[in-house]
């Protein structure tokens, strides 16, 4: 009964808006080129289906690349910034000044630095958009562990690295889970603005443009709903191995 | 694994250093702690109680002085110490039998999982959590997380228990039956008992000797064998015997509170 639940409230909640969609342009009687609704939009996935399974591959293996590396970067900051109070606040102003710029902006310095190379650039603000939240996040964990969490091994004579791999580490996870659901929608976020500003003829970004060129509309709205359901797909990748490693800091 | 020692504290001095100068939290402290004995260490509040403990866990160094547990002098943290407080700290992500097993991790690392499964659960048993052995610590009360923490502080035999307060957050009742458990540990596992307790009653319960430190900074101002018979039950506490001892101690509390600087926040 609850399992079923759990997938006919989304499924029918998904299903009213699709509808309310349809007949909101049925009723106003709006043309494709203003707001496509959901019966043009089949067409269009059909249309295309080749090059959606190929651009999405493209979308979806760069991001996860791009949340890698922001993962490990990401962690190796939280560390160093979680244990030393000079390295916390000798980073923070950059992290944040880093933070702060635009990323939009920084798509075609990373084009001109890496010319050609549209894997790695794509990849590169997948990561510079995302691993911001998993530092800060990681930091604050490991810098707000209680002493006698440390002490209980300390007091047996543990080395630094073994409160860490057994305490300071999985403390810290549901922190860096909470990071992590933000960072993934970000490292998509990225990946596409690279594909759609710096088009390089791969990825859904690309797939977009080419419907903006060609006045296909009803294209352009076919990508944005691929783009949600892969945003949805690595979401609950990440809510599920939330559950797997962090699932004892549920309260339910 | 280890049989209990003596711990002895030799003219300890100590003071934090504070961004308004050093704090001096203890003058000239000796304390001898008797080869499995158990011994209470009251004071008002932020006389150097749990300076203490670090100080024989090796945790921290002293200004001056000594800290001996049996022939040796600690000068870093050893294996044959365990430690409880009065926050439980359970790992959450862990069940309690997990729990108990950490110290044996860090401790016997060659010790096959199974025998150290047999003492956690041995420990487990005499506390009476037996059946709570894959429970998750969420799941606990605080009460049996506190007897889950005291198996954890046990679990590799040390040579000597350091007990913070370990009952100072749970309710009266639940605090009895705690002292009552720590008796029936007492006559199951051998080691050198140290606790640090606000609670008076809770010290002629449990201790076979109660040491009084002054005010900050702190020596040990009275030490007051325990005239309680070993085999106690609540009933002792009721006893001539111990209103007497009880009447005495709060009479020493209040010369050391009156030592205590000014300023001093009572808790």
């Amino acid at each position: 009964m609850t399992a079923l639940r759990r997938i006919a409230v989304p499924t029918a909640a998904l299903v009213l808006f699709a509808l309310f969609w349809e007949a909101l342009v049925w009723v106003n009687g709006w043309p494709d080129y203003r707001m496509a609704s959901p019966s043009d939009l089949w067409p269009a996935f059909w249309e295309h289906r080749g090059l959606f399974l190929k651009y999405s591959w493209d979308t979806l293996w760069r991001t996860i690349a791009g949340l890698g590396l922001a993962v490990v970067v990401g962690v190796a900051l939280g560390v160093v910034m979680g244990f030393s109070r000079t390295m916390r606040d000798a980073l923070y102003p950059l992290l944040v000044g880093f933070n702060a710029i635009p990323k939009a902006t920084v798509v075609p310095i990373i084009a001109l630095m890496f010319v050609g190379q549209h894997d790695m650039n794509t990849i590169l603000i997948a990561f510079m958009i995302s691993f911001f939240p998993i530092a800060v996040s990681v930091s604050i964990g490991l810098s707000t562990l209680e002493p006698e969490y440390r002490d209980i091994l300390r007091a047996l004579g543990a080395s630094r690295m073994t409160i860490f791999w057994k305490i300071a580490l999985p403390k810290t996870l549901p922190e860096f889970f909470g990071a992590l659901k933000v960072s993934v929608t970000l490292a998509f976020i990225g990946t596409n603005l690279m594909e759609i500003v710096e088009p390089h003829g791969r990825g859904l970004g690309h797939l977009f443009d080419s419907g903006k060129i060609s006045a296909d509309y009803p294209l352009m709205f076919a990508v944005l709903i691929a783009l949600a359901l892969l945003g949805i797909l690595l979401f609950y990748v990440v809510v599920l191995l939330e559950r797997i490693f962090a699932g004892w800091a549920d309260r339910e | 694994m280890t049989a209990p020692a003596h711990i002895e504290i030799r003219g300890v001095t100590h003071a934090y250093r504070t961004e308004s100068g050093p704090l001096p939290v203890l003058n000239d402290l000796n304390i001898f702690l008797p080869e499995g004995g158990f011994t209470a260490v009251v004071g008002p509040s932020g006389c150097g109680k749990s300076t203490l403990t670090r100080l024989i866990a090796g945790l921290m160094r002293p200004d001056s002085g000594t800290v001996w547990i049996g022939p040796d002098e600690i000068k870093a943290p050893r294996k044959t110490v365990g430690m409880a407080f009065q926050n439980p700290v359970l790992l959450e992500w862990r069940t309690i039998l997990a729990n108990v097993m950490l110290p044996l991790e860090i401790v016997a690392p060659g010790m096959a999982r199974k025998d150290r499964e047999a003492r956690a659960r041995e420990l487990l048993a005499e506390v009476g959590l037996e059946g709570f052995e894959d429970k998750r610590p969420s799941e606990l009360s605080g009460g049996m997380r506190q007897r889950a923490s005291l198996c954890r502080a046990l679990v590799h035999r040390p040579e000597v228990l350091i007990l913070d307060e370990p009952f100072g957050a749970l309710d009266a009742f639940t605090r009895e039956d705690l002292w009552q458990t720590m008796h029936a540990l007492r006559r199951e596992e051998k080691f050198t008992c140290l606790l640090i307790t606000h609670d008076l009653r809770e010290s002629v319960f449990l201790a076979d000797e109660i040491v009084v430190l002054s005010g900050r900074p702190a020596h040990a101002q009275y030490v007051m064998p325990s005239a309680l018979p070993r085999d106690r039950t609540l009933d002792s506490l009721f006893t001539e015997q111990a209103t007497e001892m009880l009447a005495v101690l709060r009479h020493q509390i209040e010369i050391a509170q009156g030592r205590s600087a000014p300023e001093e926040v009572p808790a």
